[in-house]
């Protein structure tokens, strides 16, 4: 057995790692119930800024906003994620496949200053060329949004279809299914969880980003952290201490929920025989 | 008889014609083409304009004079970037404070991953579950927890006081030392992911060899466990070092008058002076230094969505 000073240490670590991912999260959380506007001072408890952050129809509007275009994005993003993953894991000997792999793995490590800059000079210049987008807004954001969520899809998506059984496909094919039927019967049954995570992940993707939708956006449409951020760029706010608490136990109620689902499919797996 | 009617031909053309290998590759071909490569075309372009008054705020580069066509190429944006050595400092603060960041999530996150791959395999999927459960929440959020944490009367500077460590609060938040915290911070899951994910694979066959060889438990991690795990190393760093270079978020927040960074730099040029064209050319020359990092994480990435196929 491979056991030693190094394994406990590194139990440690991840402990301690953990604890420190998580109690800053946990500072937020206790002290948006705190009755006082400071950090400092515990004032009792209280739920007023659950209240005031309910009536600040700022921040609503941005919330119904950040949802849309989180939606719209994540859905886009999916069908072209799957598209290109599906270029990159199946056909071998296309031509422009390496300029597209190329292109799909860049927005994984891009810094959005530059992938904003560049979106709004896109977008300039096709108001200018072509007279659209009018005004920038929801539709630019939303295209912004689905080219860099592509980039995450395609590496859930393509990782799952390399493990998919090519032999299945091939003897459907065989038998006579064209290969779009094929693609429906067969293979997107199997990669189907590939495609909710990635989705998933796409859409917290699209509702968390503030630099490339403050580059790209117009007037007429402020998201979420547009407005989160104009706030705690003049400081602790308690009212967002209370929208991070909500933020925090939804993705949270979300992720336990994918966890239950994954347990049981497992052992669901495990119990059948012969698996 | 069947009950299903038989589809024409023309259909079963149509239905040829669409779904066929060109177009599944052309339509994310064509969009990444459109939103993503030629925008960068762009930005090299207007990086040689200079900037006028007008809507958008820089001169065109190809203009009709006389019937015929001249290009306008001013190098001016970058002689300028040259001559000022604000951006120079920029640019070596960001390259500094991304290492460093890098370094101190690469001796944070590796042990961390490596406890993880060692865990029991139904601890691992929970593990790997609160790893990455922080960065699906929101990234300004936690870096926003820490201006409470860390500020003059923050929770940290209170507790200090508290235990009677310091009489005065410490300046933390508005440092560097908080950049560096909150890059540490918000980006510690993409160095643990990429690692975990390497060490899980490793054949634990290997390890066990060089212990019923003699080896001691810190040599075969040297030996063994530590070069084989130089694709998850290198691609965690990749993930975490090339976007804290660009990073405007966590300068803005958490830094101070002398944090200096080019991704703030690049958002003040653009958004307060309206500088386009000097804008360009920053993202211009940030992109030409992440250049070789890029090259080297997409090398991997393709690896890895290569593999097996």
């Amino acid at each position: 057995m491979v056991k030693s000073r190094s394994f406990s240490f590194s139990k440690v670590m991840l402990v301690l790692g953990l604890l420190f991912l998580y109690l800053p999260m946990f500072v937020l959380i206790v002290y948006s119930f705190n009755a006082s506007r400071l950090v400092s001072v515990w004032a009792g408890f209280s739920t007023q800024w659950y209240g005031e952050l309910f009536r600040d129809e700022q921040i609503l509007s941005a919330v119904w906003m950040s949802l849309r275009i989180a939606f719209y994005s994540a859905s886009m993003a999916v069908c072209l994620g799957t598209l290109c993953a599906f270029v990159i894991t199946r056909f071998k000997k296309m031509r422009g496949r390496t300029l597209l792999s190329s292109m799909i793995t860049a927005p994984l490590v891009m810094p959005e200053v530059i992938t904003g800059l560049s979106l709004l000079l896109l977008f300039v210049q096709m108001a200018q060329t072509i007279g659209w987008p009018v005004d920038r807004g929801m539709a630019t954001i939303w295209i912004a949004h689905t080219t860099f969520c592509s980039a995450y899809v395609a590496v859930v998506v393509s990782a799952r279809l390399q493990e998919v059984d090519r032999s299945i496909e091939e003897a459907a094919m065989d038998l006579g299914c064209t290969p779009l039927k094929t693609f429906f019967v067969i293979t997107l049954p199997v990669i189907a969880p590939a495609l909710v995570s990635g989705w998933l992940l796409a859409f917290t993707l699209s509702l968390d980003d503030l630099v490339i939708a403050s580059f790209v956006s117009g007037p007429g449409a402020t998201t979420l952290p547009m407005v989160v951020f104009s706030s705690v760029r003049m400081g602790v706010s308690p009212k967002i201490n209370a929208l991070a608490t909500l933020i925090i136990v939804a993705v949270s109620l979300i992720a336990f929920i994918a966890w239950y689902l994954m347990r049981r499919a497992e052992r669901k797996r495990l119990q059948t025989p012969d698996a | 008889m069947r009950r299903k009617l038989l589809p024409t031909p023309l259909t079963e053309r149509v239905r040829a014609v669409l779904f066929n290998r060109r177009v599944v590759f052309g339509i994310p071909f064509l969009w990444l083409l459109l939103f993503f490569l030629l925008p960068f075309a762009l930005v090299l372009k207007i990086s040689l304009t200079s900037a006028v008054m007008a809507i958008p705020p820089y001169e065109p580069v190809f203009r009709w004079v006389d019937n015929t066509l001249s290009v306008v190429v001013n190098i001016g944006n970058y002689l300028f970037l040259l001559s000022d050595s604000l951006y120079f400092a920029a640019y070596w603060g960001s390259v500094k404070t991304a290492f460093l960041a890098t370094v101190v999530c690469l001796v944070i996150g590796y042990p961390m991953a490596y406890a993880m791959a060692r865990a029991p395999k139904h601890w691992q999927l929970v593990l790997l579950l609160m790893v990455m459960l922080p960065s699906w929440t929101s990234f300004l959020i936690r870096v926003y927890a820490w201006m409470g944490i860390l500020g003059n009367q923050g929770l940290l500077n209170s507790f200090l006081m508290w235990l009677g460590l310091i009489d005065q609060p410490l300046k933390m938040l508005n440092t560097n030392f908080a950049v560096v915290l909150g890059i540490v911070y918000a980006y510690l899951p993409f160095m643990v992911l990429p690692i975990y994910t390497n060490l899980v694979k490793l054949d634990v066959r290997l390890l066990e060899a060089a212990s019923d060889l003699g080896c001691r438990s810190l040599t075969t991690f040297w030996a063994i466990t530590l070069p084989l795990s130089k694709a998850g190393i290198l691609a965690g760093s990749m993930l975490v070092f090339i976007p804290a270079v660009g990073e405007f978020v966590i300068p803005e927040l958490l830094g101070g008058p002398d944090t200096l960074m080019i991704g703030k730099v690049l958002w003040e040029e653009f958004f307060n002076n309206r500088d386009w064209p000097v804008a360009s050319a920053l993202a211009i020359v940030m992109l030409l230094l992440l250049l070789v990092p890029i090259v080297l994480f997409h090398r991997f990435r393709a690896r890895e969505m290569e593999k097996h196929g």
